[in-house]
């Protein structure tokens, strides 16, 4: 791959509340300070990250704001306080006795760019909290070798890594319901209201990082790929979890694909199993059943099973008429969503209390981590096609590179350095506009028709067509070469002769 | 008291609100319909026809609403309609052709290959590139090679091809019309209509949908129809309705073993079981009158559920209805096998002639110039109607305009409106759009004469001794004038297969013929010449440079007289047979 050299640049301002400071500070408040750290990926790319920490003291306001009784009222009072800048970080240190943050928790993560931070005795002690919130609120080594996943080599890159999707200008989603038995279960689902209510706010707060469009649809007679088990003990239908890679397969092909659009799908099936297969549940590796009832298959989307509750008599008139649920669903598919985003918050260590985000999905932090590992991901595709594009011109050298084209590769090499410039500056946004923008340039340079445009003719082809010329052309030569080393041999023998 | 009135008279305030243009979709009850239809109709000849109509109403508006939410309506096909600006789209892939002359006029007919005619919303800027887009993607949505549709098969019609459905204006800029003669249609093509029916092919009629028998048939024949249609007889609400359409005809020498009497097995080797649970109308309609006949001919069994008269085509059928959702159908079997029987064998020497018909040869000889020559029936016996003739041609035969003559019962028949837009080299072709009067009882012939291009290598498809599908077929549109004369109905009530042409009157009827693709030779190039150029010259090179080179490198020297070569013995013995010396 082509070599990536990128410097992440992530401002940060420590606030200390009264009575916070520890007592071996260097200096006197307010001062700077840097800490660098190496992301070492292959020896090609290397990514560093430059925290630039800026130590200052409460104003009044703010101090005013900590005095809050709970942390989600300080967070509240303190936003509009701060930096809004993406990419840049609050962090307000509040002394070991603040009531503040409940026991046992000593670092309070809000819903925006800020954290509370329980002061920790010295300053090295504080400086490596610091250091894990700023992990945890912007990027880790993880996440970005996650976002390199096709640099990493293959046995250090963590399982979770290739689950997350590739950075795309936009994406598609589609809710599908499958009802693989119409005969017997009339199906509606409010998917109009629940992508209002649910899916809208997340997808708003996203539309920074690309453009969505949401729709859905309705499969008939669309079966699994398996036929479940039959457990006996609980009477229910069992799908264990080694089958489930065989369940998409026949049912992807009736999903239809996105003909009229460029961007990857994210499909999330609701399925609603057939009255012989009914109840269905998924089990997990060990045998235990999973509590939502849904898998998640990577960078492709998720399926959840829904089961229908048996009527209370067999006789019951058919079909049956099913309201699904969409609060449950939704709740399923958004958490997975976000497991395809990357922003699962399970990785936090145990004395992190996260804030839920709320109504909207999504805090802004988690946009600021998704922005990181995007523009990262983007500034290694445009090297990466731009590499490649420049390979196969050594390769076939008849190409012809029309002016448009050269310009998208002069638009997309000037844009991806202004992106790692904008990123070296800790400017995160105008640094992911300008990598969005290297990797439109740069697959429009790259899959441009003209390339195609010429015919070519291997040379070994075009050796064959001059066969008749060559082969008779040659006869004659390589007579008299034979010839000549049959006189110099004569020649050699003659003078023997003579003795 | 007051409070009661007051909200009675809010509730009076939303209710008068309700049905604005700017409320449709958002809360209101999605409404969708399927239903789905099969007619039989056994062919003069002895062949029957089916043809299944599979159509889809969506009371929503495709053209609005960022969110889209699909249910019995196809996702890919909505969402192509609302993306590119569609008003209207119809795509046919037919294998075979239609012979008007011997079965008939058919319910829904196209041209043999591909056929791809499309309206766009008035808010399209650049149609060209809309049409490009829209045959890329329904090449991939049908598995069809439509993505060979460019300028040099697409033409713009300016009277053939009027919307089917509503449209406000009708300027024919947004029309867009291209055919594919050579397109062949196979399984391929069928198992993607087949999946964007809402039961697909596991329920309903859909189950005799089994590609080895559907492509076991002389003719068969499935299209797309996408229209905006009036949500109820106010018509103040639009609706989408997608028509599936499938025309296969059985022969009955290689199907039905020589027999006329046919069955749903026989045809189809499958039964009808069960119905399909989403569609709200599923019916078997078999024509039971042959043409021009009040006395029924034909013995079906099962007995039908009801019987349907309707005047088809200006003429007054009878049919045999079979209505799957009626619970007493499949009471007293599990499978329905409906079975046509002739009650008296037929007399083949009283085939009907249908009104109106039409076929095309290529006359001339040699390889340079040549004539079309298009014969236009009109066999009614005391009524003359127009036809709106539509020619393309391609651009590699280059017509000669001034030979145009239109003769019928020995004199010129003027058009009255014609419509000529000559051909650019690898840019467009010919397009021919005339309005011609046929009088009663009358063959009308139009000739016209054109010059062979010469094609670049390149230029020349793979096969190309085969020849060329060129003017691919030419569209006939008329008002065909009816025996009897119709009766308005009601569209949502009639069957399917009456209600995809719009009626204008009682007194006549539309019918679009497409008469048969002609086949052109062009001057076809050698196309191992530049091989056998490049071998020729290089081995007279190679000789020459041989010969050269042994000129050059060989070293002279002058030789010892020996006893003679063969010659000089030889001579020499002759010599001394004659007596002279010696040499």
């Amino acid at each position: 791959a082509a070599p990536v050299q990128v410097q992440l640049v992530v401002p940060i301002a420590v606030v200390f509340a009264p009575g916070s400071l520890p007592g071996d500070l260097p200096r006197p408040l307010p001062f700077r300070d840097v800490q660098e750290m190496e992301i070492s990926v292959n020896v090609r790319t290397s990514v560093t990250s430059r925290y630039e920490m800026l130590y200052r003291s409460t104003t009044g306001q703010e101090e005013a704001a900590l005095a809050a009784v709970t942390a989600r009222e300080a967070d509240a009072a303190l936003h509009p306080l701060q930096d809004t800048t993406l990419g840049s970080l609050t962090m307000y240190v509040v002394p070991e006795t603040s009531s503040l943050l409940p026991q046992g928790t000593n670092v309070y993560v809000g819903k925006h760019r800020s954290a509370l931070v329980r002061a920790g005795g010295s300053l090295a002690a504080l400086q490596a909290r610091l250091r894990e919130v700023t992990q945890v609120m912007s990027f880790t080594a993880s996440s970005i070798a996650a976002a390199l996943s096709d640099r990493v080599p293959d046995g250090q890159l963590s399982p979770d890594a290739r689950r997350y999707l590739k950075s795309s200008l936009g994406y598609e989603i589609t809710f599908s319901l499958l009802n693989p038995d119409p005969k017997s279960h009339t199906v509606d689902w409010d998917i109009e209201g629940a992508v209002n209510r649910y899916v809208k706010p997340v997808l708003d707060k996203l539309s920074l990082v690309a453009n969505f469009s949401v729709d859905s649809q309705i499969l008939y007679y669309a079966v699994l790929g398996v036929t479940p088990r039959y457990d006996k003990e609980s009477s229910s239908f069992l799908l264990s979890a080694h089958s489930l890679p065989h369940v998409i397969n026949p049912v992807e092909a009736r999903l239809g694909s996105s003909a009229a659009s460029l961007y990857p799908v994210l499909n999330f099936l609701l399925y609603v199993p057939e009255r012989s297969h009914s109840p269905l549940y998924i089990q997990d590796k060990d045998g235990a059943p999973v509590s939502t009832n849904a898998f998640h298959s990577p960078r492709w989307g998720g399926i959840m099973v829904y089961n229908v509750e048996a009527p209370p008599s067999p006789q019951a008139s058919l079909p049956l008429h099913v309201d699904v649920d969409m609060a449950r669903v939704m709740e399923v598919f958004l958490a997975q969503l976000r497991l395809l985003f990357g922003l699962s918050r399970e990785e936090v260590p145990p004395e992190f209390l996260l804030e839920s985000p709320g109504n909207e999905g999504l805090a802004d932090w988690e946009l600021d981590h998704l922005l990181w590992a995007h523009t990262v991901e983007n500034i290694a595709t445009v090297s990466t096609t731009l590499t490649s594009l420049a390979q196969l011109l050594d390769k076939i050298g008849n190409i012809v590179i029309k002016d448009d084209v050269a310009s998208e590769v002069y638009r997309a090499v000037a844009s991806v350095q202004s992106a790692v410039t904008e990123l070296s500056l800790g400017h995160l946004h105008a640094a992911f506009q300008a990598s969005k923008e290297a990797v439109t340039s740069s697959e429009r340079a790259f899959f441009d028709p003209s390339l195609l445009h010429l015919l070519y003719f291997p040379d070994d082809q075009k050796f064959a067509i001059y066969i008749p010329l060559f082969l008779p052309m040659a006869v004659p030569i390589l007579l008299s070469l034979a010839k000549i080393v049959r006189e110099t041999r004569q020649r050699k023998k003659e003078p023997t002769k003579m003795d | 008291g007051g409070m009661a009135a007051a909200a009675a008279l809010l509730l009076l305030l939303v209710v008068a609100a309700g049905p604005g243009p700017g409320r449709a979709g958002a809360g209101q009850e999605r409404r969708d319909a399927l239903r789905e239809e099969l007619l039989l109709s056994p062919l003069p000849t002895g062949d029957v026809a089916a043809t299944f109509q599979f159509r889809t109403r969506w009371d929503a508006d495709l053209q609005r609403g960022a969110v889209s939410h699909y249910r019995l309506f196809p996702k890919a096909l909505g969402r192509l309609v609302a993306a590119l600006g569609v008003r209207e789209l119809h795509l046919a892939l037919t294998q075979g052709f239609w012979r008007t002359r011997y079965w008939g006029q058919p319910p829904l007919q196209a041209p043999a290959g591909a056929e791809l005619w499309v309206w766009f919303q008035p808010t399209v800027t650049d149609v060209d590139k809309a049409w490009k887009e829209l045959s890329n993607i329904l090449s991939g949505i049908f598995c069809a090679s439509l993505n060979f549709i460019d300028s040099t098969n697409t033409v713009i019609p300016t009277a053939s091809f009027k919307p089917l459905g509503l449209a406000n204006g009708t300027d024919h800029h947004l029309l867009r019309y291209a055919v594919l003669p050579r397109e062949v249609v196979c399984t391929e093509n069928l198992t993607p209509w087949k999946k964007l029916l809402p039961c697909g092919s596991k329920a309903g009629l859909a189950v005799l949908l089994k590609a080895e028998r559907l492509f076991h048939s002389s003719y068969h024949s499935q299209a797309v129809h996408i229209r905006p249609v009036c949500r109820d007889a106010s018509c103040l609400a639009v609706s989408w309705e997608l028509r599936q359409t499938l025309t296969v005809v059985f022969d009955f020498f290689s199907s039905g073993q020589g027999k006329k009497d046919w069955s749903l097995f026989k045809m189809f080797s499958r039964t009808l079981t069960d119905t399909c649970p989403l569609a709200s109308q599923s019916k078997v309609y078999v024509h039971i009158s042959p043409k021009n006949k009040e006395k029924e001919l034909l013995e079906v069994s099962p007995p039908p559920t009801s019987v349907h008269e309707a005047i088809v085509q200006g003429e007054k059928k009878t049919y045999a209805v079979y209505d799957l959702l009626s619970p007493s159908l499949f009471n007293t079997s599990r499978s329905l096998n409906v079975q046509l029987k002739w009650k008296r064998p037929q007399d083949s020497s009283e085939m009907p002639i249908p009104t109106l018909h039409a076929q095309r040869y290529v006359g001339g000889y040699g390889l340079q110039t040549g004539q079309i020559c298009t014969l236009i029936y009109n066999t009614h016996p005391y009524r003359a109607f127009p036809v709106i003739l539509l020619e393309t041609v391609p651009w590699y035969l280059r017509l000669y305009v001034h030979t145009l003559t239109i003769i019928t019962k020995g004199k010129e028949n003027k058009p009255s409106y014609i419509h000529y837009q000559p051909a650019q080299d690898r840019r467009r072709p010919h397009l021919l759009e005339m309005l011609i009067q046929l009088p009663a009882n009358s063959v009308t012939k139009i000739t016209i004469q054109f010059e062979r291009a010469l094609l670049k290598w390149t230029e020349y498809p793979p096969d190309p001794n085969h020849g060329f599908y060129v003017g691919y077929s030419s569209v006939l549109s008329a008002l065909v004038p009816s025996v009897t004369a119709m009766k308005d109905m009601d569209v949502e009530q009639s069957p399917l297969f009456t209600s995809l042409f719009p009626s204008s009157d009682g007194s006549s009827y539309f019918v679009r013929l497409y008469t048969e693709p002609l086949l052109v030779n062009l001057p076809t190039p050698d196309f191992s010449m530049p091989y056998n150029v490049i071998c020729l010259t290089c081995t007279v090179v190679a000789v020459c440079y041989g010969s050269f080179y042994n000129l050059l490198t060989r070293t002279f020297h002058v030789e010892e007289p020996s006893r003679g070569g063969l010659a000089k013995r030889l001579a020499n013995v002759i010599r001394k047979f004659r007596g002279v010396p010696p040499l």
